[in-house]
């Protein structure tokens, strides 16, 4: 995709530069020339999105790290000094904590459009294994973030997550204390959820350059899954055209991010985190962010310790074998009529694990827990066995044909494009 | 709220202890929502009620609590209070602040400064804990932003369109206000302890306080006070002046938010029509779609 370089250098510097260090022709050739298909919907902006919600995190963190202090006795106070006395601390403090809500919202979109998109499939499987990797970074990341206010939730939130690892067998007991520096969550724990929460981001970072760099060796899909055929025909250039719909996207969500900073900026958090940490004090609810509430809720589902320590993390490692799962050669699930409803299914599956992990662990959430645990893991399952015998639509010839509506697999596949490309139809 | 020893805690908490702990916390009571003047999209803190909310709090909250996290010169910052910078300072001089060591190793005490946070009643915890039963008045300083109950579902997803977040101000206010004395049949209250309606569980160990014409506010021109000295009154004031303490720059925050979002919004608008322009035609200039 990525195909012959058209940086032309125009002055004697760039060409100096040029047969040195290609630097600028590497920017040319990824962020001005490299060729995007034509069809692409607003569910493909949020790769940009996310972009620009690792470097907003990462400079608000810097910042706020001038004036924290990760000590057990401290933290707490450090962090309200930076809402009280640092000059719009707490604007730097409310865009770093809602700013993680929001990275995982963004991320969540951008793997939900993944899954419908069928974006894991050939030649995709290393680009997508790689979005794994840096979820699971997110996830470290973001916990470790949660810890260092040194709240109740954080403090409490440590304590269950922690201790989870205590659940396998032999070394578990190790593990734990090595987390923890000693023989509870303590100034030890604080110092090294520390250390790690700064030097994390920078672990995601590297790994999203080898994502961006797999995804433009192998181009972006589209909302056809049909692979570019005629460059001219089938893609514009980045620039102007990604780059000012990125752009665009990303004000929008930026409305919403800022929205809930200056409005309701706790409305993601807990209160209790309000209250400094007491190892003597068990909250009510020990609720994790929201973000982490699907997973939560199946690890809850499983009566075994140690078993839904595994559930919870299958939950995520399963998305790394998409690729070797979903048996369809069909990309695109506006083409696959059955797999289609399995991906809403599959939505309201994910939404109601993330509203059962809220709830408190007894009765009739447990067993609805554990009925859609299981569908959770049906989806994957599912998805193997469709493959083998639906019937998908005709797929439009070429990206070309399908924007420009010369069909000729039947009324069928039209109708899929159109509900698929939607939102690009308006904009 | 159940105390576990640490180590049983850290081990047995995922499915053992949320339901024991969930019981423990007991049925609530809803708070009533009150209309507050710092609500809303372009909320601001009333500055008279701040300046009662103060006074209620440091003719009766402050004999048990502190607010460690809040300094005198606070109280003059704009936002806030806005008491002068002059009666800050005057205000500060009233207590005797701890300082030291001096040049011969000694602790002395000195007359307070703007710059000194507001001194706690108790000097630790256990000193607090002995001079109240037992039980620890906690620190006032966040607290209006500590505070919650459940909303629920669908409640929580109109509040983000709504922008209710007062869930700690109405439970404060109403908390204050919501002692039974005598308590419901068939409550029995042990010693320091008393009823409260909205308080989880409903027993608490902070007495009832507040009572009408306790604390004298500022007279109007007619030599009546300005607004009614009554235990209601002294509630809502004191909240309000506790959540201006929790979230001190509440005011720049929407003010900013506000040109932020007019910003965004313009900003966007432009985006959206250069977007357009950009998407009409293809390179060769033949039509996008």
């Amino acid at each position: 995709m990525s195909g012959h370089s058209s940086y032309v250098p125009k002055t004697g510097f760039e060409r100096w530069l040029d047969a040195r260090l290609p630097i600028i022709r590497l920017a040319h050739d990824s962020a001005v020339s490299y060729p995007v298909p034509r069809n692409l919907n607003y569910f493909w902006t949020f790769g940009g999105i996310l972009m620009f919600m690792l470097v907003a995190q990462i400079v608000t963190g810097i910042i706020l790290v001038m004036h924290y202090t990760p000590h057990a006795t401290m933290a707490f106070n450090s962090v309200e000094h930076i809402m009280r006395d640092v000059n719009y601390g707490w604007l730097l403090r409310y865009l770093h904590s809602n700013g993680a809500s929001m990275f995982f919202l963004a991320v969540y979109i951008h793997i939900f459009r993944g899954l419908y998109y069928g974006s894991y499939k050939a030649p995709r499987e290393v680009l997508w294994i790689l979005g794994v990797v840096i979820l699971l970074l997110m996830m470290a990341t973001a916990f470790m973030g949660y810890v260092l206010p040194w709240g109740q939730m954080s403090f409490w939130g440590a304590t269950v997550i922690t201790s989870l690892f205590s659940a396998l067998p032999i070394v578990g007991e190790t593990i734990v204390t090595f987390l923890w520096g000693g023989f509870s969550v303590d100034n030890p724990t604080l110092n090294r959820f520390f250390s790690l929460h700064y030097l994390l981001p920078f672990m995601i970072f590297g790994v999203v350059i080898l994502h961006v760099w797999a995804l433009h060796h192998v181009g972006q899909n589209n909302p056809t899954g049909v692979e570019v055929k005629n460059v001219a025909k089938d893609t514009v250039p980045f620039t102007p055209y990604a780059t000012v719909k990125d752009l665009f996207a990303m004000v929008c969500f930026i409305f919403v991010f800022a929205y809930f900073v200056f409005y309701t900026p706790n409305f993601m958090g807990h209160a209790d985190n309000y209250i400094p940490a007491n190892p003597a004090v068990t909250p009510a609810h020990i609720v994790p962010e929201w973000y982490f509430l699907p997973f939560y809720a199946i690890l809850r589902a499983v009566p075994d310790k140690l078993g839904g320590v595994i559930a919870m993390g299958a939950a995520i490692v399963v998305l790394a074998f998409l690729p070797w799962i979903d048996s369809s050669k069909v990309k695109s699930m506006s083409y696959r009529p059955i797999a289609r409803q399995l991906f809403w299914a599959f939505v309201v599956v994910c939404i109601g694990l993330g509203w059962l992990g809220a709830m408190p662990a007894e009765g009739g959430y447990v067993i609805a827990s554990q009925i859609f645990t299981v569908l959770y893991f049906g989806y994957f399952v599912a998805l193997f066995v469709v493959g083998l015998f639906e019937r998908p639509k005709a797929l439009p010839n070429s990206i070309a044909d399908s924007v420009l509506g010369t069909l000729q697999g039947g009324s069928g596949a039209r109708m899929g494009t159109a509900v698929a490309a939607e939102p690009n139809a308006k904009g | 709220m159940s105390t576990l020893s640490f180590r049983s805690a850290a081990f047995g908490l995922l499915l053992a202890a949320l339901p024991l702990t969930a019981q423990a916390a007991g049925e609530r009571v809803i708070p009533p929502e009150l209309s507050w003047s710092f609500s809303g999209p372009f909320g601001k803190f009333d500055r008279a009620q701040l300046q009662r909310g103060y006074k209620v709090y440091k003719e009766v909250c402050a004999n048990c609590h502190s607010a460690s996290l809040l300094k005198f010169r606070n109280l003059s910052q704009p936002g806030g209070p806005e008491f002068s910078a002059g009666q800050v300072t005057a205000l500060a001089a009233t207590y005797q602040i701890k300082d030291g060591p001096n040049d011969a190793g000694e602790m002395f005490e000195r007359p307070g400064r703007a710059a000194d946070a507001f001194p706690a009643p108790f000097p630790n915890e256990q000193a607090a804990r002995a001079a109240n039963g037992g039980a620890y008045p906690p620190d006032l300083s966040v607290l209006a932003k500590a505070r919650t109950y459940e909303r629920g579902f669908p409640r929580f997803v109109f509040d983000i369109f709504t922008q209710y977040q007062e869930q700690g101000p109405d439970y404060i206010a109403a908390l204050l206000t919501g002692y039974k004395d005598p308590p419901p049949e068939g409550v029995t209250l042990l010693p320091g302890q008393y009823y409260n309606t909205y308080m989880p569980g409903h027993l608490i160990a902070m007495p009832n306080v507040l009572n009408d014409g306790q604390v004298e506010f500022p007279k109007g021109p007619d030599g009546q006070p300005q607004v009614p000295e009554t235990a209601q009154q002294y509630a809502k004031d004191v909240t309000a002046f506790l959540m201006w303490a929790a979230e001190p720059h509440l005011e720049a925050r929407k003010r900013i938010g506000l040109q932020v979002m007019l910003f965004l919004l313009i900003f966007g608008g432009l985006l959206y029509y250069t977007k357009k322009k950009v998407w009409s035609r293809m390179p060769d200039g033949t039509p996008v779609h």
